[in-house]
């Protein structure tokens, strides 16, 4: 009962052969409760490279209706719930490294269980119940690879910039000022007593 | 600012500077200008308030301490600088893959075993397949304990039973026998699935074939829901199904005789008459069917003892009565119990599963009778009451062996013996167990061939505290700790302080190993380091520092997580590895095993009495019935030993703690009982006393869910009557608040935890206007749901459905706030926390899930706004927080959408409330979310305002993002999560969490990142070189400056 309607009615045809066989196999032992059905459908994962995929596909669980029912997943990726009611469920997808999104799942009574599957994140309609992560999920950080910025964006990194600027900008600037405004001033400062470098230091004032 | 020479006015003075560096805190970016008149006024106000408060019951009494004002807001500043420099705009819970570990642990459990099997084969490595009360399916490593891989179904779908076939599948029953699965049995990959017809409740049971060829004819035959079904273990096809849903009829024994064609299925037709209905095993086909009626009539459970006989016990339960169904006439042979043991009594069949042999309890013995061939019972042996058995095990030679477990003092004794010659024993062996761990519950016992050709055997043992142990030769080869997997209730406790003179860690490091440490940390940190570098480091890490120490430490990092299992076993884990530091199976004179409920701290010396060890309550009860009487138990956090237990001599209802302490620091609490009376514990004078003192203002509520009630109680008297104490009072109603049956039930309740710190109550908005939070510690959040809405998801229509949630006052009865979402329903997921509440529900006509947050704000003390209010006095801050009064409340709630469905939601706490909260949301995929509390703030809006985005507010979105490295479990599942815990660390930026389910996880969170103290990763070697070379250039550059001033001088 895969939710299945296709537009080219060959493949409608085979389809619904299909989900006649599957009536057929699971129809005999619901047939004591006429308004629960089963829901089929399919986990799909992209393939990637990353080493532990089977054992990550071993370990995804669907649940319905936020817990109410949990299934995992067959080898092929097939998934079915048994025994739901008619009525609009919840389908949730929980595997590590995927984010799914929650699928609403109308299970007609009319249309003897057929089911009807919209993407609730995006709100696309699924033909049929096959699904597919919206996106991977990496929970850890990457690493930086090594940068002369962030050695320099680092506290210690700007304590050695500005020092630099110091050494190197400073003579500079003090090469730019008229000597004599700078003699003025000097004097001013010995005036005022503001202590220079070379006194700040130890044995500097002694020695000379 | 303002000047006053008034030393009334002065006072304020400090108080004014104390908030103004609260404000630079709260508010982010605002250190260059100091903080406005109005704002500032609004939080010193607040600190004032905070003094003069005087609650009604002091639930509501001020949480804030006061503090050295002008150093604080001194190191607050300095908090706020590093904020600046290391806060990102949005601050997400992110982890480096090579950080996995240091500050985290997680522990994997299954829960406690029921059933057990071994797989054992030569090739291949060997394993025991169990299933537990967890529901959950694993494949344990029987050499390690190891997990190899394992299941947890659904929490409706209980295993019922488990086998291996084909040699290769591992079949489980679940779901009282309606869900067949196959799993692969080296990667626990499902491979088929099937559904089983199931019409009524029945017992369930699962008979799968011992042969291993790959052969139709032998399928799986599983009972279950009135239906017999064959079943193919191949693909799981249901090769044909079987009706016996008959009225009265109970199906009790399906049998398949080895190589046999024929199935026999025994049952009992109310309880008087035998059926026996043979089943060719190929189509189905009933072949024959036998009755007969007994007039005596059958009781309890049936043993069969081999391929053509049952025992069953008649009504009476004095009589064995053999039944022998496969000859032509069913045949039935009495034989009373009396005539085997002496003084017998009720006698009762135990379940393991014997050959040609039985075992009854009788008089609290347990004895075992052969059956003879002509269904003559005798008996052969008796052991004391406590004894496990295991089932019987074929051996060598046609042989069948089974294995007791009994204790004796504090050794267990294992004994296996054939069980057509009980004088032949096998195994005997005596083993030293640990007495916390209770006796021993069941035995699974395997063979193995020795190298000398003779049998060993290896016991998988299942004590009463839920534990699982692998016993070979002797000794215990591994056990795990499954009563972790149910823990009920988990509180915190420190651990000692480190004495004087005992140096619990040792110097080891060298100066130059210390450098070469933290060089190599500085390569792995700039990508410089070759691979075993990085193996280095981690070990490095893993061992680093001392984290396992048992001493407090300076930060609080190090701390004891008290958790009480259903089983009644406490633990004290270290929330540095993990690791156990004691357990303690909880005793009560009354009862053996009394079950534990909750968990409280009784006793957490601070101020005085430092030499008390701190302890902790455990209140437990005798039985599983609420009105069944109550145990307390006080037990030594840093021992783990029992201090004391008591039976109370009333039941427990509910437990509550109240906010006073005597001079030991022992904290009252009151019990309720199901008579309305509550009792105050501790029972000395001086509790009484303040109890006394305070009796007034004590309050208290209970939630009658069934009946949509809630009611508030006051204290009345003490009671009356012979049996009660003084330490029993009666209680009157005060409130009520009913819910009207027929549109609302009660789905969740709530309250705010009791030990939750506030920082401020003023919340400044971007526009300068200061909202006062409404904080009160007795408000309960209720949440109802229309009756038809109170099922799954898909019972009901959007518009059949409407959700209601309320802000109720506990003291007053006063609802406070009243929010309805139509076409919504439950479950309902909350937390509440200092003014707000956010819960989780399921909205119907979006069919998605919501998340709605409230914030409640106190109207009345807004307008403290004016400057010149306060100062000429004309304000209402000084008035006391009290809920007699009614205040103005308005609040402000927004919704979003949420992608997941939710288990738990917790929300992290510090220790004083000054970082900003992350929501902690356990999703369905056992994964742990933290999300920033500023994306559940009523005030983002679609375009937020320059200022307010500068306040850290963001932008509106329609739903809440998941951002993968924000999950705190990164790449792990706390399977089947329950709950998760939260407590604050000494130091204010983190919080400890711990969440446990099946699994446990910890880990150390920071929800403003660590602005107040160093990371692990900062480099001690990089600022020790940067100091140096900055030494090295002042000396340089003095030298320098001296030879040109000199040449200066020579000019």
């Amino acid at each position: 009962m895969a939710p299945i309607i296709r537009s080219s009615p060959a493949l409608a045809f085979l389809v619904l052969q299909i989900s006649l066989i599957f009536f057929a196999s699971t129809l005999p032992y619901s047939s004591g409760s006429e308004d629960s059905y089963t829901i089929t459908g399919r986990v799909k994962i992209p393939p990637s490279n990353v080493i532990g995929h089977l054992s990550k596909f071993s370990n995804v669980k669907v649940i319905l209706n936020g817990g109410q029912s949990v299934t995992f997943l067959r080898p092929d990726g097939y998934f079915s719930f048994h025994k739901v009611p008619a009525g609009t469920h919840l389908i949730e997808v929980s595997a590590m490294g995927y984010f799914f999104s929650p699928v609403r799942v109308d299970v007609s009574a009319r249309h003897h269980g057929k089911v009807h599957a919209t993407l609730t994140e995006t709100r696309r309609s699924l033909t049929e119940l096959v699904l597919e992560p919206l996106r991977e999920e990496h929970y850890y950080e990457i690493r930086e690879p090594f940068s002369i910025l962030s050695v320099v964006k680092s506290p210690m990194g700007l304590m050695v910039g500005f020092m630099v600027v110091v050494v190197f900008l400073m003579p500079k600037l003090m090469e730019n000022i008229d000597p004599e405004e700078m003699k003025q001033a000097q004097e001013e400062m010995r005036r005022q007593g503001v202590p220079s470098l070379s006194s700040l230091l130890p044995s500097a004032g002694a020695s000379r | 600012m303002f000047f006053s020479f008034e030393e009334k006015k002065l006072r304020k003075v400090p108080r004014f500077a104390n908030a103004c560096g609260a404000i630079t805190t709260t508010k982010k970016g605002a250190i260059p200008a100091l903080p406005s008149d109005k704002k500032t006024l609004a939080c010193s106000s607040h600190d004032l308030l905070f003094f003069q408060t005087k609650a009604p019951f002091s639930l509501t009494r001020s949480v804030k301490k006061t503090k050295p004002a002008n150093a604080m807001a001194m190191a607050l500043r300095l908090y706020l600088l590093l904020l600046v420099f290391l806060s990102s705009a949005i601050v997400s819970f992110s982890l480096y893959e090579d950080q996995v570990g240091l500050m985290d642990w997680h522990q994997r459990y299954i829960g406690k075993v029921k059933h057990a099997v071994f797989h054992t084969q030569k090739t291949g490595r060997k394993r025991v397949i169990v299933s537990t009360e967890e529901n959950v399916v694993a494949s344990l490593d029987l050499r390690h304990g190891e997990i190899f891989w394992r299941h947890v179904l659904g929490t409706k779908d209980a295993i019922d039973g488990v086998d291996i076939a084909l040699g290769k599948y591992v079949i489980t029953l679940s779901s009282e026998g309606s869900m067949v699965r196959a799993w692969n049995l080296p990667d626990g990959q499902m491979v088929w699935e099937t559904s089983l017809h199931s019409a009524q409740h029945s017992k369930s049971l699962l008979s799968v074939p011992v042969n291993l060829k790959v052969d139709k004819d032998y399928p799986i035959l599983v009972f279950g829901g009135g239906y017999l079904h064959a079943v193919s273990p191949i693909d799981g096809e249901v090769l044909w199904k079987k009706d016996f849903t008959a009225e009265g009829f109970e199906v009790q024994r399906v049998l398949q005789p080895l190589e046999s064609s024929i199935i026999y299925v025994l049952g009992f037709l109310h309880s008087s008459e035998a059926i026996v209905y043979q089943i060719d095993s190929k189509s189905g086909e009933v072949v024959a069917e036998k009755s007969k009626a007994f007039p005596g009539g059958f009781s309890g459970e049936v043993a069969s003892v081999s391929n053509d006989k049952v025992v069953v016990l008649d009504s009476t339960r004095s009589i064995l009565v053999t039944i022998s169904f496969v000859d032509e006439e069913i045949s039935f042979q009495k034989t009373l119990i009396s005539d085997l043991v002496e003084d017998s009594g009720e006698a009762e069949i135990l379940s393991p599963l014997l050959s040609n042999m039985l075992a009854v309890k009788v008089n609290k013995r347990t004895i075992f009778v052969r059956v003879g061939d002509q269904g003559k019972l005798e008996m052969v042996d008796s052991l004391s009451d406590e004894t496990a058995m295991s089932d019987s095990l074929p051996v060598a030679d046609d042989q069948v062996a089974f294995a007791s477990v009994h204790h004796e003092g504090s050794k267990i004794h294992l004994t296996v013996k054939l069980v057509d010659d009980l004088d032949t024993v096998l195994l005997r062996e005596s083993i030293q167990m640990d007495q916390h761990r209770g006796r021993v519950d069941k035995v699974f016992i395997n063979n193995y061939i020795k190298t000398d050709r003779s049998n060993g055997f290896r016991a998988l043992i299942v004590m009463e505290d839920h534990s699982l142990l692998l016993l070979q030769q002797g000794a215990i080869v591994w056990s795990r700790e499954e009563g972790l997997a149910s823990v009920t209730d988990v509180t915190t406790a420190e651990l000692p302080v480190e004495k004087d003179g005992v140096s619990v860690a040792k110097v080891e490091h060298t100066l130059v190993d210390w450098l070469k440490g933290h060089i190599l940390k500085l390569k792995g940190s700039l990508l410089l380091a070759s691979p075993e570098d990085v193996v280095a480091i981690q070990e490095m890490r893993m061992k680093s520092s001392g984290r396992s120490k048992l001493t407090r430490d300076h930060n609080g990092f190090r701390k004891l997580f008290i958790a009480l299992t259903r089983a009644g076993k406490l633990y004290a884990l270290h929330t540095g590895d993990g690791r156990i530091v004691w357990s303690t199976l909880l005793k009560s004179p009354a009862c053996a095993r009394p079950s534990g409920i909750s968990l409280y701290q009784w006793q957490v010396p601070h101020h005085h009495a430092m030499d008390e060890n701190p302890s902790v309550l455990v209140v437990g009860r005798c039985g599983s019935d609420s009105s069944s009487p109550g145990v307390l138990s006080f037990v030594d956090v840093y021992t783990g030993k029992e201090i004391s237990s008591s039976d109370i001599g009333h039941s427990v209802v509910q437990v509550m703690p109240l906010p006073f302490t005597d001079s030991t620091e022992q904290r009252l609490h009151l019990i309720a009982d199901t008579d309305g009376h509550v009792h105050l514990y501790p029972k000395t004078s001086e509790a009484l006393s303040i109890f006394q003192r305070e009796f007034q203002n004590v309050y208290w509520y209970n939630v009658e869910g069934d009946d949509g009630i809630v009611r508030g109680h006051g204290m009345k008297s003490s009671c009356s009557g012979e049996t009660a104490d003084e330490y029993c009072f009666t209680t009157r109603e005060l409130w009520t608040v009913v819910f009207p049956s027929e549109s609302e039930k009660i789905i969740s309740t709530l309250t705010r935890k009791p030990n939750e710190v506030v920082h401020t109550q003023a919340k400044v908005s971007t526009d300068q206007d200061v909202l006062y939070k409404y904080v009160s510690r007795n408000l309960l959040f209720v949440a109802t749901v229309s009756p038809k809405g109170a099922g799954e998801i898909g019972s009901v229509t959007p518009e059949e459905s409407a959700l209601v949630v309320y802000l109720i006052d506990t003291v007053t009865g006063r609802i406070l706030h009243r929010l309805s979402h139509q076409g919504c329903q439950g479950p309902v997921h909350a937390v509440f926390s200092e003014n707000w509440v956010v819960y989780h529900y399921f909205n119907l006509r979006a069919h998605k899930y919501e998340v709605t947050v409230v914030e409640i704000y106190d109207q009345s003390r807004a307008e403290n706004k004016n400057v010149w209010k306060l100062v000429l006095g004309k304000h209402n801050l000084t008035a006391p927080i009290s809920s007699y009064s009614r205040p103005e409340m308005f609040t402000k709630s927004q919704s979003y959408f949420f992608p997941q469905s939710v288990k738990t939601i917790a929300v992290t706490s510090t220790a004083k409330g000054i970082t900003s909260k992350q929501l902690l949301i356990g999703t369905i995929g056992d994964q742990i979310l933290a999300l920033d509390k500023r994306f559940v703030d009523p005030r983002r809006t679609l375009n937020p305002s320059q200022a307010e985005k500068e306040e850290g507010i963001i932008p509106l979105t329609d739903s809440l993002p998941i951002i993968p490295q924000s999950y705190i479990t990164h790449s792990l599942k706390v399977e089947g999560l329950r709950g998760i815990v939260t407590a604050p660390a000494k130091l204010e930026s983190t919080t400890h969490v711990f969440a446990y389910g099946v699994d446990l996880f910890y880990t150390r969170l920071a929800p403003s990142k660590t602005y107040d103290s160093l990371t692990d990763d900062f480099s001690y070697a990089l600022l020790l070189i940067t100091i140096v070379a900055l030494v090295a250039a002042i000396y340089i550059t003095w030298a320098l400056s001296e030879k040109k001033e000199l040449s200066e001088k020579w000019r």
